[in-house]
């Protein structure tokens, strides 16, 4: 098992004409993702890597029973494709798109809201490296052989920092059941708090992995989640114990803005919730072999 | 992207926000002949700067004759103005804008924000206008109202008309008051605004709901499809090296400390400065060059990072995952032999080729100091940047 992607899942790429969404996609495709086409208005009938295009979301799902997508849609547009595919039928959207104004996210989750919970789509991001389950599919821009197949769950705001923790994991032999990345947007698609549910419920993963930042109250919620809610142990590191007040720090949510938003702070809401927090970036790997090892005695 | 006082006025006035009578000045003597324009017998100079706290600062002044106004306008242009939120560099004062007095009875907060919780907009009010918002709600939390608004309709008659009167706005005034807010929450979404605030609020002595102070802040990423709005950036009001960067595509932000940061992603570039500092050291700013760490953005980044003359050691630290750490090897190598540093470089990589890339940096001669994992790369930039310094203080000493 793992979280939303596994082998099963088709997968169609949203704006795959263009030039890193092609390059990205021949990486799931090699990955072994089965990537089973892509949409963009107005190239129907053409073809990338072997797979077809579509003028939209509906007319791909209904040819190749597509349930995931990952938009590469740039900003302007990325929020209307998004409720494509929550229209469409797709299950899960992953959207890496940076700089989608804030207030389209919020129209897009109004949007989401409009079906019942059995039918309506989940999506992870925008601003987000996606999603990996090793050894199963690919639907993001992540370097696919970072990750070892294994049970560690992993979910985190920022790209590199996420392969930074894969990186030292796999450097000791420990593998990842899903990695996701629910991106640096001050509105995003689904919180810490969502991911944490389900890899409490995903047999396959024993350990989390998480990784915050400043800005934003969804660690605090998570915090919350994990103390009254959660069996497994939990990992945490957050970035930003330096960063300034009021600046925002390259991810549009990363600022520090009201009560509880700091790094500091963070770190001991979470500590406070029994969570094993990470001092420093370099010793994340070893903390959760640590925890993995106490966990197994 | 932050606008001033007068421009956030002249948008909320158009959305059907009363505001005072005003007139914008670029000298002492501009600011009199506002004054004499609107009539009247007292006037308010405002120094125009993108922070709060302004009054405290000297950047507000209650004038009674035009000597007055010379004399406050005097004291302000050409001054950097430092408050509690421009830090001490303060922010340059080069327009000043004059009203006229209005006498006033009660003090309101007005804000509107983008609420993460609960992923809408969210007007926050208080009766106890006049203090700061973090004042308020550590002193009279209950005097604070919030709101949030549903996305689909926007805001609602009865929402506002609860608002004003939790507020306590007299009856005959609440029909204004809705207009307000609903002029607020209008140019909030139709501009793409992440924040507008009006402190005080007033109800003026002849019974009118009026806006002393608007400070609106802009999403950047919708600035797009608002090109009047982008017209307002002023960069008079910005950290140079930062709009530099921002005009380049760099996220780049200035700090107080001597190790300049070179990462790519921002989450990994907040860790590297929180390592620099837990390793004993201080960075000297954030850097996010962006996924694909070029030849090209390496060496611009080289350049942004020393413009800062308080920078006496670079870390660089890349993680390479698609494009090949041998790739960002030779990109650094590239950089650092075509624009060469006088000041220590720490390279830390890691991910794809790790080892190739690492081969790269020893074999290029150039003295790069190398590491391994992120806690290594902060341990020897900071020992790189004392010893550099002390080695600075023989040389002046001799």
């Amino acid at each position: 098992m793992s979280i939303f992607l596994d082998r099963t899942s088709r997968v169609i790429v949203q704006g795959i004409t263009g030039r890193i969404a092609q390059f990205h996609t021949k990486e799931m495709i090699d990955y072994g993702t089965n990537v089973v086409g892509g949409v963009v208005p107005g190239k129907g009938g053409e073809t990338v890597h072997g797979v077809p295009v579509f003028n939209t979301v509906k007319e791909a799902v209904a040819a190749t029973g597509a349930d995931a997508s990952l938009v590469f849609v740039p900003p302007p547009f990325a929020a209307d494709s998004i409720m494509e595919a929550a229209d469409g039928g797709i299950r899960y959207a992953v959207c890496v798109t940076d700089g989608i104004p804030a207030q389209d996210m919020i129209r897009v989750k109004r949007y989401m809201y409009r079906y019942p919970k059995e039918r309506r789509m989940v999506l992870t991001g925008p601003n987000c490296a996606g999603t990996i389950s090793p050894g199963k599919a690919l639907c993001g821009i992540m370097p696919g052989h970072i990750y070892l197949p294994g049970h560690v769950g992993i979910v985190g705001r920022s790209g590199t920092l996420g392969y930074e923790a894969a990186q030292q994991l796999k450097d000791r032999g420990i593998g990842v059941s899903t990695s996701v990345g629910i991106g640096g947007d001050p509105i995003n698609g689904s919180s810490f708090r969502d991911i944490l549910e389900r890899f409490e419920q995903d047999p396959d993963t024993h350990v989390i992995c998480m990784i915050g930042e400043i800005g934003g109250p969804q660690e605090a919620e998570a915090a919350a989640y994990i103390q009254e809610h959660m069996t497994k142990p939990v990992i945490a590191y957050i970035a930003g114990l330096t960063a300034p007040k009021g600046r925002t720090m390259g991810h549009a949510g990363a600022i520090i803005s009201a009560f509880g938003e700091s790094a500091s702070e963070k770190v001991e809401i979470l500590s406070a919730a029994g969570v094993t927090v990470a001092e420093n970036p370099s010793v994340i790997g070893e903390t959760i072999a640590r925890v993995m090892k106490k966990a197994a005695a | 992207m932050d606008i001033h006082e007068y421009q956030a006025k002249e948008i909320l006035g158009k959305f059907g926000v009363t505001v005072p009578e005003g007139g914008l000045a670029y000298s002492p003597e501009q600011a009199a002949y506002r004054a004499r324009e609107l009539g009247g017998n007292r006037w308010i100079v405002k120094a125009q700067v993108h922070a709060g706290g302004r009054g405290k600062a000297g950047g507000v002044k209650l004038c009674n004759n035009e000597h007055e106004i010379l004399d406050a306008a005097e004291s302000m242009f050409g001054k950097k103005l430092v408050t509690h939120q421009t830090g001490a560099e303060g922010k340059g004062v080069y327009r000043v804008y004059v009203e006229a007095a209005v006498p006033f009875e009660r003090e309101i907060y007005l804000g509107f924000v983008l609420d993460r919780s609960s992923q809408r907009v969210m007007i926050v009010a208080s009766s106890e206008g006049g203090m700061e918002i973090e004042e308020i709600s550590a002193e009279k939390p209950d005097s604070i109202v919030r709101s949030t608004v549903e996305p689909a309709v926007g805001l609602q008659e009865f929402q506002a008309r609860e608002i004003a009167f939790a507020l306590g706005i007299p009856a005959k005034l609440t029909q204004q008051m809705v207009r307000t807010l609903q002029g607020c929450y209008r140019a909030f979404t139709e501009l793409d605004a992440t924040m507008v605030e009006i402190n005080p609020l007033v109800i003026t002595s002849d019974d009118r709901i009026l806006a002393l102070d608007a400070k609106m802040t802009f999403d950047g990423n919708a600035l797009f499809r608002h090109a009047q709005v982008a017209e307002l950036r002023d960069k008079s009001q910005e950290d140079p090296r930062e709009s530099r960067a921002a005009d380049r595509g760099l996220s780049y932000i200035g700090l107080a400390g001597n190790i300049g940061c070179i990462v790519n992603g921002a989450g990994l570039a907040m860790a590297t400065m929180d390592t620099i500092k837990l390793a004993g050291g201080e960075p000297a700013n954030f850097l996010d060059i962006g996924g694909g760490a070029t030849p090209e953005r390496v060496a611009k980044a080289f350049r942004l990072v020393l413009s800062d003359a308080n920078v006496q050691a670079v870390l660089v630290n890349i993680f390479a995952g698609i494009n090949r750490c041998d790739w960002v090897a030779e990109g650094v190598v590239q950089a650092l032999t075509q624009n060469p540093v006088d000041v220590p470089v720490i390279v830390r990589l890691a991910g794809t080729n790790v080892e190739e890339g690492q081969k790269i940096l020893a074999k290029s001669g150039l003295p790069i100091i190398r590491a391994t994992s992120l806690m290594e790369a902060a341990e020897r930039a900071v020992t790189a940047w004392q010893n550099d310094k002390s080695q600075n203080t023989n040389v002046r000493a001799v």
